[in-house]
C-alpha cells in the first residue's frame, strides 16, 4: 500500500510558492481588505525566520472561506432566540455567520481605530496595531456590535486555519507552514515507519494535488 | 398527505454501528428489513478515497462527516433551574451522521467493561459499605454479567479485527496485556502495532513505576484479516488521518469495512437515506409499535410500517425519538419519577501535553484513532482501593496523539504566546516535540443529570431539540484530580522539558466549547424491572415490547472505556435472544 501510495504522487510538479499571482477578494471591499491583511500581517507577521501569513497566502484563504458554506453559517445553529447572558461555557450565542463578524468587526475597528488614532487599523504602525489587536483580544476595545473578542477570535481562528491547511484552499502557498514546522501534509502513510519509533521523519510534505515540497 | 409504503418485518432507525449489527442479524432470520438513516449514503470509495480524506480542514475542522448542527442540534443548561442555551457550533462532542454513523469517525478504542462495571451499585456497596453512594448518586447494576456478554464481545471484536493483546486470557493473567480486564475467551484477533515515540516513553516510564502499560484495544487492523463474515480488513499505516476521518485504507472498522459489504446484496434489506426520522408509530393501545414516520430528503412525510422497531440512532437522538413520541415516562427530577432521560452522563478526561527537548522525535503526525497507542488500567472502574479516598470510579491513562495536525492539534506550552513573532517561533520549536497523554474517566449518574426536550428551540422541521442538563459532581472532581495526579506522576518519569496539566476542579463548570469525548451516555437504560429502566435486558422496551433500543443510551452510568464494545456487546445479545425467541414468539422477554 505505501508503494501505491507513493507512485499515485509521481509525476505531479512541484508548485512554486514564489510567483503567487496577485488576488483578487470577492467577498471583502477595498477596505476590509486592507484590514484583513494587516492584520493577517501582525497575527503571522513576516519579520524573522519562517513564512509571515501574507506570503503564505492567508488573506486569500479567508476571502475564499467566506464565499464558501463556512462563510454563510451553514455549519451552525443559527436559530433564535437568542441570549445575551448566558454562562460563556455554553458557547457562541450570537446571531452572526461568519461573513458577519467580520464585516461588522472590521467596521467597529476601524471606527474604533480611527476614534482613538485617527486612522484606520491599516494605516496604523506596526507595533500600535500590535497594540490594537491585544485590545481587542482582551476586550479592553469594546465595539458596540459584534464583541471584540469574538471577532478577534475568530479572525486568528481562520489566519491559523489558512496557514496550515492543505494548498486547495488558497493558504499555506507552497506548503510553507508544513515545511517550517515539520508536518508531511497529506502524506497519510508511515509504514516504513511504524518500527522506527524515535527516528527523525526526513520527508517533505506533499499536498492533496500531489504538489510536493 | 403522508406517503405510506408498504409494510415490512423490522424497521431500523439509524444506520451506524448498532443498526447494521441488527440489520445483519434480522436480514440473517429472513426478514424483510427497512433501515432508515437521515443523513447520505457513505463508502469508503469514493467518500474516504485517498488523498482528498487527508483534508484536516474539511474533516477535522469543519467536520464534513458530522451532523450538521445548522438543522438541529441539542441545548445545554448545567442546572435544573437555568435556561438552556443551543449547542450551536461544535465542541465538548462530535455527533454522527449518514451511514456508519459516528462508526464512521470514531478512534476505533474497542474496549469492554470491567466485570465490577456491570454491577456497579452492588459492588460498590460490597465493598465500601451503602455510605460510600451519596444520595443523589443513582448509580445502578446492568441486568446482564461479564461472562454473558462475553461471547459477543469477543464476536464483535473479531467482526473489528482488533489489535492488541490478552492479559486475562480465561483466567489466566499474561504478560503485556490488561491484568485488570475480565476473562477473554480468545485473543484478540490480530497482534497490537509498536508503539508510537510518546507511547514507547510512556512504557518505559510506567514500567518504571511498576505499572502494566498495554496496547489500547484498537479497531485499527495491524495485518490483512478476513473477518468472521468473510470481510477482508487491511493493516493501518499510522496515517494521522483517523479519528474525524473516514478510513481510506479498510483498516479502521467502520459499518462499511467490517459489516456493510455483505449487506449491499441481500433482497431482503433496504437502505433508505435522507430520512428523517420524527416518530415511532404505535397502535391505539399504546403498547405496540407499528412503524417509524418520516421526512425524505424532498421534504414529503413518510409513513413505513413494520411489525418490529428497532431503534439504534446516537445515544442522544434515540432519547429524543423516545420523548418526541410519547413512549414512556419522560423523567422529572423534582420528583425522581419517570424514566425517558434519566441518569445522563459523560465522562471526565484529564490531559497532559508533554514538552521534550529537541533531540527528541516525536514524530507527531505517524498516528491512529488507536493504534499505537498505550495506557494503563490500575486507576480505572475499581481496580484499586478506594478506601478513603472519597470517590469510586477511575479513569484509564494513556499516551500518544493521533495525528498532530496542526490546525486543531498543535501543542505549545503555555508561555507561548497566541500569536506574532512568538507564536511562529514556538510552532517550529515545540510542533515535533511534544506530545499528549490522558486520562478518560468514569461519571457517575445523578438525580439531577438527565436528558429532555427542550421548551423553546426547535429542529429544521419544528420539533423541539432535546435539552441536557449537565455539569460536573464532587465524585468527579475529586476522580479527575486523583487520576491527573497518577498521570503527572507518569509523566515526570517521561522527562519532558516542561509539561502542562489540564485538570477540571470544583468551580470549573462542564465546559460545551472544549472537545473532551463524544461518549455521552444514558437516558434510555437498562435494567432489571420496568420501575428502573426503559429497556430489559435484551435491550427491549418495557413499554411496548416490540421496541428494541440500542445505543450508549442504555448506560445506567459512564464507564471508563470507549463505549463502543459494550453497546455492541449488548447488541448482539439481544441479537441472539430475538432469533432465538423473540421471532418465534414474539412478546415481552422478561415478565415485567
Amino acid at each position: 500500500m505505501a508503494t501505491a501510495v507513493i507512485s499515485g504522487l509521481a509525476g505531479c510538479s512541484p508548485r512554486s510558492g514564489d510567483a503567487a499571482p496577485a488576488y483578487s477578494p470577492t467577498f471583502f471591499s477595498a477596505d476590509e481588505w486592507a484590514f484583513v491583511r494587516a492584520a493577517v500581517g501582525r497575527l503571522i507577521p513576516s519579520e524573522g525566520p519562517g513564512p509571515g501569513g501574507i506570503e503564505a497566502g492567508v488573506p486569500e484563504f479567508i476571502d475564499r472561506q467566506m464565499e464558501m458554506p463556512y462563510g454563510h453559517g451553514a455549519y451552525f445553529y443559527l436559530i433564535g432566540p437568542f441570549q445575551t447572558d448566558v454562562p460563556p461555557s455554553l458557547g457562541y450565542q450570537l446571531r452572526y455567520n461568519p461573513r458577519e463578524i467580520y464585516r461588522l468587526g472590521i467596521a467597529a475597528a476601524n471606527g474604533e481605530a480611527r476614534k482613538a488614532q485617527g486612522k484606520t487599523f491599516a494605516e496604523l504602525p506596526a507595533d500600535a496595531q500590535d497594540g490594537f489587536l491585544q485590545g481587542m483580544e482582551k476586550n479592553a476595545i469594546q465595539f458596540a456590535t459584534v464583541p471584540a473578542p469574538v471577532f478577534f477570535s475568530q479572525l486568528l481562528a481562520n489566519t491559523k486555519e489558512g496557514y496550515f491547511a492543505d494548498p486547495l484552499y488558497g493558504g499555506n502557498r507552497g506548503m510553507a507552514a508544513w515545511k517550517w514546522i515539520g508536518f508531511p501534509g497529506a502524506r497519510a502513510d508511515f509504514t516504513d515507519w511504524i518500527d522506527q519509533a524515535g527516528r527523525a521523519y526526513p520527508y517533505g510534505p506533499v499536498a492533496i494535488s500531489g504538489a510536493r515540497g | 398527505m403522508t406517503e405510506r409504503r408498504k409494510r415490512v418485518d423490522a424497521v431500523i432507525i439509524g444506520y451506524g454501528w448498532a443498526g447494521a449489527i441488527m440489520a445483519k442479524a434480522l436480514t440473517d432470520a429472513g426478514l424483510s428489513v427497512v433501515a432508515l438513516e437521515r443523513g447520505p449514503a457513505r463508502d469508503t470509495s469514493p467518500d474516504f478515497e485517498y488523498p482528498r480524506i487527508a483534508d484536516e480542514l474539511k474533516y477535522g475542522v469543519r467536520g464534513d462527516l458530522w451532523q450538521s448542527l445548522a438543522k438541529e442540534t441539542v441545548t445545554i443548561r448545567h442546572g435544573v433551574n437555568d435556561v438552556a442555551a443551543p449547542y450551536r457550533k461544535y465542541g465538548s462532542f462530535i455527533l454522527g451522521n449518514g451511514v456508519g454513523g459516528a462508526g464512521v469517525h470514531w478512534n476505533g478504542q474497542l474496549w469492554r467493561a470491567s466485570p465490577e462495571d456491570l454491577r456497579l451499585r452492588s459492588h460498590i456497596k460490597e465493598r465500601y459499605g451503602k455510605s460510600a453512594i451519596p444520595h443523589d448518586m443513582t448509580i445502578q447494576d446492568y441486568p446482564v454479567t461479564f461472562e454473558e456478554l462475553e461471547p459477543h464481545f469477543d464476536h464483535f471484536e473479531k467482526v473489528c479485527a482488533v489489535s492488541g493483546i490478552a492479559g486475562n486470557l480465561r483466567g489466566a493473567i499474561r504478560p503485556g496485556g490488561n491484568p485488570f480486564e475480565g476473562p477473554r475467551s480468545d485473543e484478540f484477533p490480530t497482534p497490537p502495532l509498536p508503539p508510537i515515540e510518546v507511547a514507547r516513553l510512556f512504557e518505559r516510564a510506567t514500567a518504571e513505576l511498576g505499572y502494566k502499560a498495554f496496547p489500547i484495544p484498537s479497531a485499527n487492523s495491524s495485518i490483512p484479516y478476513t473477518n468472521p463474515y468473510g470481510v477482508r480488513l487491511g493493516p493501518c499505516n499510522l496515517c494521522g488521518f483517523c479519528e474525524r476521518f473516514g478510513c481510506f485504507l479498510y483498516s479502521k472498522a467502520s459499518p462499511q469495512t467490517a459489516i456493510l459489504p455483505i449487506l449491499v446484496d441481500r433482497p431482503n434489506l433496504e437502505v433508505r437515506t435522507g430520512a428523517y426520522v420524527t416518530k415511532i408509530l404505535r397502535d391505539n393501545s399504546g403498547k405496540v409499535a407499528t412503524g417509524a414516520l418520516y421526512i425524505d430528503d424532498s421534504g414529503a412525510e413518510v409513513e413505513q410500517p413494520a411489525d418490529v422497531v428497532i431503534l439504534s440512532a446516537f445515544q442522544m437522538h434515540n432519547v429524543r425519538l423516545l420523548l418526541l413520541s410519547g413512549i414512556g415516562t419522560p423523567y422529572d427530577p423534582a420528583t425522581g419519577e419517570g424514566l425517558v432521560g434519566k441518569n445522563y452522563a459523560y465522562q471526565m478526561c484529564a490531559e497532559t501535553a508533554a514538552y521534550f527537548s529537541e533531540d527528541v522525535e516525536i514524530n507527531p503526525f505517524i498516528g491512529a484513532g488507536s493504534a499505537g497507542l498505550r495506557v494503563i488500567d490500575e486507576f480505572n472502574s475499581d481496580h484499586f482501593d478506594h478506601s478513603g479516598l472519597g470517590f469510586i470510579g477511575g479513569s484509564q491513562i494513556y499516551a500518544g496523539g493521533t495525528g498532530g495536525r496542526p490546525i486543531d492539534q498543535m501543542m505549545l506550552p503555555p508561555d507561548v504566546p497566541h500569536w506574532g513573532a512568538g507564536w511562529k517561533a514556538g510552532i517550529r520549536k515545540h510542533y515535533r516535540h511534544s506530545a499528549p497523554l490522558g486520562t478518560l474517566g468514569t461519571v457517575m449518574s445523578y438525580r439531577d443529570r438527565y436528558l429532555s426536550l427542550d421548551p423553546t428551540y426547535k429542529d429544521a422541521h419544528g420539533l423541539p431539540l432535546l435539552r441536557i442538563t449537565f455539569d460536573w459532581h464532587d465524585n468527579e472532581y475529586k476522580m479527575a484530580a486523583y487520576s491527573a495526579s497518577k498521570m503527572e506522576e507518569i509523566v515526570r518519569v517521561m522527562k519532558p522539558e516542561k509539561h502542562a496539566t489540564l485538570v477540571l476542579r470544583p468551580g470549573m463548570a462542564y465546559d460545551a466549547r472544549i472537545y473532551q469525548t463524544t461518549h455521552t451516555t444514558g437516558g434510555a437504560i437498562i435494567g432489571t424491572n420496568p420501575a428502573n429502566s426503559v429497556i430489559n435486558r435484551y435491550s427491549q422496551s418495557w413499554d411496548v415490547s416490540n421496541l428494541f433500543i440500542y445505543g450508549a443510551s442504555a448506560f445506567p452510568q459512564n464507564i471508563g472505556y470507549n463505549p463502543t464494545g459494550l453497546l455492541a456487546g449488548l447488541a448482539y445479545f439481544s441479537a441472539a435472544k430475538i432469533r432465538d425467541s423473540y421471532l418465534k414468539s414474539p412478546g415481552p422477554l422478561v415478565p415485567a
